[in-house]
């Protein structure tokens, strides 16, 4: 971290431009904003395990799409379900399932811990797309949106954009809170030493696979978060949700931001998305727009080959800049 | 005798997956990269045989262009791309594959468009043998698995009995020993790389009169080469013959008896096995 202020300054700055943006208000712009935050979420709860811990997990749309699975199973068909009631149950649900699976994979690692995480996530990606429970392959709607009251009054109308955002906004912001105390909490410490060297960290007596069992369970519990209002959003859930597509493009959105920094997998999630948005604009790019994932996949591979550790670091060369000119500044 | 069909369809399905888990494992053995592209070289394979067998008019003629084909594909990507991630982490191999596959996936939805695409079973081999007399087999399956018999039997005894066999046996158990025993790796791993995919391709091609041609082909069959590979542990061609035997079995058997979870079946074996032998089956670390 060359000068943590200037770090900090521009990142503050950023928030207070997301809280002020939906003023421009164009409602389409506003859903989408809310949208990458959302995502921003779900790529930081994957940054807790791929950046900070040394998991690869290529199967974390599983723990998203199950909490979205989760509101659209509970929510009644004609009436709004109680958010705090299908928030926490949602989240529960991913845990859960990140606790059983992750029971399985956190015993294998590298290359194995990929291949495991991708397989059981198609699991659930075949459990919603060849029985009935959900659906099947045409998903389900929601057709309210969850309400949020306290005692008879509404703080929050979920259904007007806005207000949306801001939920959206405010969960970003406190899951990213919570995971920078986290990170410097013993167990952030654990998981950094883990990721540094596991065979250290076992010999030294640390619980390692409890530690990154708990890492997974966080994780897909934070993943379900996203997913949940993922499904809030855009009223409809079906199998694709779920699938190894999403949990590719997500890790694509921690490694573009840079990894093993929270602030990385928003800047990558805002990155992805508002580049998908570009390349797929037809206004620019005419027929070929339909074919934007060829230009997509094109710069994956570019990036890996020329930019591995992501955006994120080019806020740190800013801050080295800054740091200099200051320094010469002062003489 | 409806078994005995079940029996034969999974054995065939079991075999065709080991056509292309052997490419995987061994190019993880060996080159200890992790190939999502993979399965975009079965669908590449599909695509090519349709492609080939309509402008020569020959299902034989398009076999062994498209096999060329494939293997001129697998050269350039290794040297293009490939052989620059040998030294890097597993994640960006991960996602360098992962464009990959959204490139082969645009590439043919630009050239082939969306369709789905059949392939006609060859005239030779386009008739059934009669079991009973309300049941029969399609002579093409027989075939299919005839195939890929000759070929796990070929790659046994190429692995097992000859010079470059040994080359790879080698570099699979310790890639740095082999090299500075003087074995020349980055040749090595273009022809396992150029091999494997050749594989691959070889496989989408004899499948696609059977399956028919379609977008996505390739991703659905890679993960249960995944699986497989995990089953059989990386860098076994042993343990891929036994777990594609074992998950062609599982999963044709599943849709007779389970046809909504039987592709959960698989998982479910998965799962088993890594709470026994995390490793795999025929892995000893």
């Amino acid at each position: 971290m060359a000068n943590t202020h200037f770090t900090r300054a521009v990142l503050l700055l950023g928030a207070l431009l997301l809280a002020a943006f939906p003023l421009i208000g164009l409602t389409f712009y506003i859903q989408l904003g809310a949208k990458i935050m959302i995502m921003a979420i779900f790529a930081m709860s994957l940054d807790l395990l791929v950046g900070h811990t040394g998991l690869v997990s290529l199967g974390h749309a599983a723990y998203f799409g199950l909490a979205a699975y989760m509101l659209a199973l509970i929510t009644p068909k004609y009436e709004a379900a109680s958010l705090w009631l299908t928030l926490p149950v949602a989240i529960v649900a991913a845990a859960a399932a990140a606790l059983v699976i992750g029971f399985l994979v956190v015993r294998t690692g590298g290359v194995y811990f990929i291949m495991v995480t991708l397989a059981f996530a198609q699991m659930l990606y075949s459990l919603f797309h060849d029985t009935k429970l959900g659906g099947g392959s045409d998903g389900i709607y929601i057709n309210i949106r969850p309400e949020l009251t306290v005692g008879s009054i509404k703080p929050l109308d979920l259904e007007d954009p806005v207000q949306f955002y801001y939920l959206v906004l405010m969960f970003m912001l406190g899951v990213y809170a919570f995971l920078n105390k986290l990170r410097c909490a013993p167990f952030g410490r654990a998981l950094a030493g883990i990721r540094a060297n596991e065979n250290r960290m076992r010999s030294i007596g640390y619980p390692v696979f409890g530690y990154k069992l708990g890492a997974f369970v966080l994780a897909g519990a934070l993943a379900g978060l996203a997913g949940y209002l993922a499904a809030c959003q855009f009223g409809f859930v079906n199998p694709e949700i779920l699938a190894w597509h999403q949990s590719g493009t997500v890790l694509m959105m921690v490694i573009l931001g840079g990894m093993g920094r929270f602030h990385g997998a928003i800047i990558g999630a805002f990155a992805y998305i508002l580049l998908q948005e570009l390349l797929s604009a037809s206004a620019m790019f005419g027929a070929y727009a339909k074919h934007w994932q060829l230009a997509m996949g094109s710069l994956i591979v570019l990036i890996v080959l020329v930019l591995p550790r992501g955006l994120a670091d080019l806020l740190e060369y800013g801050a080295v800049v800054y740091k200099r000119q200051r320094m010469r500044a002062a003489g | 005798m409806f078994y005995l069909i079940q029996l034969l369809n999974g054995v065939q399905y079991g075999l065709l997956l080991f056509l292309l888990a052997s490419g995987l494992t061994l190019i993880f053995g060996i080159m200890g990269v992790i190939n999502l592209a993979h399965g975009s070289f079965y669908m590449v394979g599909a695509y090519l045989a349709y492609w080939l067998a309509g402008i020569t008019g020959s299902f034989w003629l398009a076999l062994p262009l498209g096999v060329g084909t494939a293997l001129v594909i697998g050269v350039l990507l290794e040297v293009t791309l490939f052989s620059r991630l040998y030294k890097r982490d597993h994640l960006y191999q991960v996602l360098l594959t992962f464009g990959l596959i959204l490139i082969f996936e645009e590439l043919r939805s630009i050239l082939f468009g969306d369709d789905v695409h059949g392939v006609a079973v060859p005239a030779v081999l386009s008739y059934s043998v009669r079991l009973t007399d309300t049941l029969s087999y399609p002579v093409y399956r027989l075939f299919i698995t005839f195939v890929c018999l000759l070929l796990a039997g070929a790659l046994y005894l190429v692995i097992q009995k000859t010079r470059l066999g040994m080359m790879i046996r080698a570099g699979s158990s310790n890639r740095e020993m082999a090299a500075s025993l003087g074995v020349n790796i980055p040749l090595l791993f273009a022809l396992v790389f150029a091999f494997g995919t050749a594989l691959a391709a070889f496989a989408g091609m004899i499948a696609a009169p059977t399956s028919s041609v379609f977008p996505g082909m390739g991703n659905q069959i890679l993960i249960i080469c995944f699986v497989v590979v995990v089953i059989g542990g990386i860098g076994s061609i042993n343990g891929a013959m036994i777990a594609s035997l074992a998950i062609g079995l599982a999963d044709t058997l599943g849709k007779v008896l389970a046809p909504e979870f039987s592709a959960m079946a698989v998982y479910f074996l998965m799962a088993i096995i890594l709470l026994w032998r995390p490793q795999g089956l025929v892995n000893k670390t």
